[in-house]
């Protein structure tokens, strides 16, 4: 059975992370299992925990007020899940919701946000990786808000 | 330039607003032969006439297929007609999907709303091949869950014949099981070889650059992508000059582009 730390080594996110904070990071994090139809965390929520799916499906649900919940983006295999924990106010924009048995390794935002304070370069370290996934978030969301398929003929 | 006189043998309705036609000559004679990418202009009778890429044949069917969204005048008078109607048809025109050539090679297939219909021919060639081609991946987007087409297809595709499929809308209900997410965010799900892959991407232009961008960022180079190109055609020859695109017309050196060949001038807004 493979280790936490080489599961999180062997994720892009943590390429090239320097071993001491490889090692920290893997004091913070654990493994963690969803049913489907489990919340993960609710709107509003405080943010203190971010998640590498490992396998499964997780959906970003936006819930109007009587109306049924959208969902606007869902999270699978290998990618992250969660930023809001490094962003103040550290609260969930979203419902996530496993759509299917998920499994993950959950790390502890509220730890790592302390560490990133006390260690500038770990929080740059951190940060330089997170805005990437920040950045196709928004991307991504542009293209939505753009209906892109309504277009052709 | 005369449009064939053609009877619809068959109208089939894939979604809310979208329908195919299954056309036959109706002299009797055999249905032209035309090759992947290609299309027809099909002429609703007193109306105008339109370009329509033709998207079979599929399995079973001897006619000729063309998927149409309902979205103007004519493709609004297609749809008002019923089966044993006549339709002007002339074609097939332009340029095709490169199958010969992509042998050997990975195949990506991008597809976005209604631009799977165009693809669907070159689907059918792979796959009647499909011992000569490495990975296939095909990943489509729609905006909604219910506009998603050839859903059946898409689930023999997969399991039978060993595409990796993946399928997202832009947004959905909590009763949607699938990806939610714009189509490029497909692309890392899947897994062919950049340096040795094909891409052929059918959609809206804007989805199109997206895609040729994140392609291009894991490793594929310009000139084994190929996209297809949409303006205003009228005469399919390359005559009037309607579908200009830089130095080429649409029509008649198009629809499908390798993307090398028009970089200059995709994404330019003035074109």
């Amino acid at each position: 059975m493979k280790s936490l730390e080489s599961i999180l080594a062997a994720h892009p996110f943590f390429e090239n992370l320097d071993p001491q904070y490889m090692a920290l990071m893997t004091g913070c994090a654990s493994n963690v299992r969803f049913e489907a139809g489990q919340f993960i965390h609710r709107q509003g929520e405080e943010a203190n925990s971010f998640y590498i799916i490992r396998q499964g499906k997780v959906a970003l649900e936006v819930c109007p007020p009587e109306k049924e919940p959208i969902t606007v983006q869902t999270v699978s295999d290998g990618e992250i899940l969660g930023w809001a924990w490094m962003v103040p106010p550290y609260h969930w924009q979203f419902d996530a919701q496993a759509i299917e048995l998920t499994r993950a390794i959950v790390l502890d935002g509220r730890c790592l946000r302390t560490k990133c304070s006390e260690d500038h370069a770990l929080g740059y370290e951190l940060l330089s990786r997170l805005l990437p996934i920040i950045g196709q978030g928004m991307e991504a969301t542009r293209m939505q808000l753009l209906d892109l398929y309504g277009t052709r003929g | 330039m005369t449009p064939v006189p053609h009877t619809i043998k068959k109208i089939i309705r894939e979604t809310h607003d979208t329908f195919t036609l299954d056309l036959t000559p109706k002299d009797g004679s055999e249905p032209i032969s035309f090759l992947p990418g290609q299309f027809n202009m099909l002429y609703a009778f007193g109306v105008g006439e339109i370009p329509i890429s033709i998207s079979g044949p599929a399995p079973g069917t001897r006619g000729m297929l063309h998927t149409i969204r309902e979205v103007g005048t004519v493709t609004q008078a297609l749809h008002k007609l019923k089966k044993g109607a006549t339709v002007g048809l002339r074609g097939p025109f332009g340029s095709s999907w490169p199958i010969e050539t992509s042998k050997g090679s990975d195949i990506v297939i991008l597809a976005g709303g209604i631009g799977l219909a165009p693809l669907r021919p070159a689907i059918y060639n792979l796959l009647e091949q499909r011992d000569q081609f490495g990975n296939i991946a095909l990943l489509y987007g729609t905006r909604e869950p219910k506009d998603l087409l050839f859903t059946k297809e898409f689930e023999k595709w997969r399991g039978k014949l060993g595409v990796q499929t993946k399928i997202t809308v832009d947004k959905a209900g909590s009763d949607w099981r699938g990806n939610v997410g714009v189509v490029t965010t497909s692309i890392p799900r899947v897994s062919f070889d950049p340096p040795h892959t094909i891409v052929m991407i059918c959609g809206p232009e804007i989805m199109m650059r997206y895609s040729v961008i994140e392609m291009k960022r894991l490793g594929v180079s310009e000139d084994r992508i190929y996209i297809t190109m949409e303006r205003n055609m009228k005469c399919a020859v390359g005559f009037c000059g309607h579908c200009q695109f830089g130095p080429s017309f649409i029509c008649k050196d198009g629809p499908v582009f390798r993307y090398d060949r028009i970089k200059h001038f995709f994404g330019i807004r003035e074109i």
